[in-house]
């Protein structure tokens, strides 16, 4: 992407820069419509719900909240009970599982997206097909590839609940499940994956590798020397945008697992359940305000570690 | 080189490389092959093993029952208004912001454009509740305008990011040679630029549309009766949690995909540039 520059040269002649500074005034009017849509659509909800987090408030009387700072976070009652959701055992259930979640699917998509891209990317006979095919489970939608998975897993009718485990529910075990939902989330986001990374291996110049080949290196050799390295800042965009994605898994979980289970399992689940499902507006928006801090930390965390550039 | 050097080394090769080409198309497309087949078999079917299974005479039940049904009828017209009124707006204000941010120079510029890159990393979660009490005070729950306007936090971002990389990317004449016949912006940018632009607006529109046919958090909780396909196809359910209908179910899942596939193989080179543009950008 281009380099982006504000304002015009400091010496710049009058007319020009009359001609600019209605250039920017236009430039303002044609924002403005973006401008306001993000404002009413993600700034003002999201100030919303950082006020209703330190708020008692209801889903269906929210003009009735009772300002009490940080006691959705973390409250002990004088009986010793803890009523922030901090100190709910099932948040951190939902906390660890989400990031079982991430690391084991994204990691497992990482290596099979780069499998299928290098297998894609080699000429053989029916590459068009595969390429073709490749799409297919991107285009299907997360609620129907869920759906085709629970059909897969259920016990008494499922290829693999019935045929390969002969009659064990995956899903009703929650030590199973996590498994079981990683193996959905592998196969309808690897080929997301490998698309990137087919699109990163081909902008690579082919001239490198006839070189490399004159000098002997065997292919193993090109890749880790080659083919990686160059391949990285594609590869590292693809690893953010499929991490942030799995950090805010939803669907997967509620169709496969339903609302109370879905909550132990992934941190969007714990929080839409309390919003949402028990109309506690205050404490699931202090939920939500925790989601947010931790996924803008990794972002963060990414970007400055890896350098990552979007410009 | 390797076949003169070694022909059995070779088409050792080759064997394991085309039998890791079969396992790779196998996996890919066996489970979606495995709901077609399931759609098209009667329910006292589905209790035989595999082999009986697939031989199973074939019946169009499945698609005449979910066809018939009023609510999945409801479901996808709504899930076509919502998805096309959260395009064509997006498209159309995002082709502003695209075009401003893609031609003019002005301050702030780099800054706006980081905002609406970081808008489109927020977790949804974060302005749920936010946008829940907004859109009920605004008296469009349960209204596909309110939905319209909730997919907004996705569509435009994703839009006015593909759009501008695309806006730099056309030649500066052309819009010049507008502007000195006094062409105002807007009269440029639908006069001249659009035109250009259309392949870009297919597929960024397309990519939108799919993400909003496939949204499932806000159409689940902003819309109560008036449901979108997603929630319709989640919820699909018989007496009890253990008496899953699977055939409509599956059959259902395959009228809602089978037009999705058509339009991404059939735009297959677009897609795969607006994902990568997409990705890379925003």
């Amino acid at each position: 992407m281009t380099k982006i520059t504000a304002g015009p040269p400091a010496t710049a002649p009058v007319r020009r820069r009359g001609i600019e500074s209605a250039r920017a005034r236009q430039a303002v009017w044609l924002l403005l419509p973006t401008l306001i849509a993000i404002a009413i659509v993600a700034g003002f909800p999201l100030y919303r719900t950082i006020y209703y987090s330190l708020f008692d408030a209801n889903l269906t009387s929210p003009d009735q909240a009772k300002f009490v700072g940080l006691h959705n976070f973390w409250f002990t009652t004088e009986d010793g009970i803890g009523i922030g959701f901090l100190q709910d055992p099932k948040w951190w259930g939902a906390v660890k599982n989400t990031l079982l979640f991430t690391v084991v699917s994204v990691a497992l998509e990482t290596v099979l997206g780069m499998i299928i891209a290098l297998v894609v990317n080699s000429a053989f006979k029916g590459r068009a097909f595969m390429r073709t095919a490749m799409l297919v489970p991107w285009a299907i939608p997360t609620v129907v590839s869920a759906q085709m998975w629970a059909y897969m897993y259920n016990d008494s009718f499922g290829l693999i609940g019935r045929g390969v485990l002969g009659g064990q529910a995956l899903l009703a075990d929650n030590s199973t499940a996590i498994w079981a939902l990683i193996a959905v989330d592998v196969w309808k986001t690897t080929s997301f994956m490998a698309l990137l990374i087919l699109a990163g291996l081909q902008s690579l110049p082919s001239d490198m590798y006839e070189a490399a080949d004159m000098d002997g290196a065997s292919k193993w050799t090109q890749y880790w020397r080659l083919t990686l390295p160059l391949l990285r800042p594609a590869l590292l965009v693809a690893l953010v945008f499929r991490s942030l994605d799995a950090l805010r898994v939803f669907d997967v979980m509620y169709v496969m697992l339903g609302p109370n289970n879905a909550a132990q399992t992934s941190m969007t689940g714990y929080a839409r359940l309390a919003l949402i499902d028990n109309s506690l507006l205050g404490v699931g928006s202090a939920v939500a305000v925790a989601i947010f801090l931790i996924i803008m930390v990794i972002v963060v965390a990414y970007v400055t570690a890896f350098r990552v550039r979007f410009d | 080189m390797n076949a003169k050097k070694n022909p059995g080394m070779y088409y050792l090769q080759r064997t394991l490389f085309y039998l890791l080409v079969v396992v790779i198309a196998f996996y890919l497309l066996f489970p979606f092959f495995w709901a077609l087949l399931t759609s098209f078999k009667r329910a006292g079917d589905l209790f035989l093993l595999p082999l009986q299974f697939i031989t199973a005479p074939f019946t169009l039940s499945n698609y005449a029952q979910v066809l018939a049904n009023p609510a999945f009828q409801r479901a996808l017209l709504f899930s076509l208004i919502v998805a096309v009124g959260a395009v064509a707006v997006s498209l159309l204000i995002g082709s502003f912001a695209a075009y401003s941010l893609g031609r003019f120079r002005f301050r702030g510029k780099a800054t706006i454009l980081y905002i609406i890159l970081g808008v489109s990393v927020f977790p949804q979660i974060a302005v749920l509740g936010g946008l829940f009490t907004v859109i009920r005070a605004g008296g469009v729950y349960n209204n596909p305008i309110g939905l319209i306007f909730s997919y907004l936090i996705f569509t435009i971002p994703f839009t006015v990011w593909v759009l501008t990389s695309f806006v730099r990317d056309i030649p500066g004449e052309l819009e010049e040679a507008a502007l000195m016949d006094g062409a105002t912006p807007l009269q440029t940018l639908f006069r001249v630029l659009f035109p250009v632009m259309t392949p870009a607006l297919v597929t960024t529109g397309l990519l939108a549309f799919i993400n909003c046919w496939n949204e499932y958090l806000f159409a689940l909780t902003f819309m109560s009766s008036n449901r979108t396909v997603p929630v319709v196809i989640a919820n699909y359910s018989g007496a009890s949690q253990y008496d899953q209908p699977w055939g409509p179910i599956m059959a259902a899942s395959i009228v809602v995909t089978v037009p999705l596939i058509a339009l991404v193989l059939y735009f297959q080179r677009n897609i795969v540039s607006g994902l990568t543009a997409g990705a890379v950008k925003g």
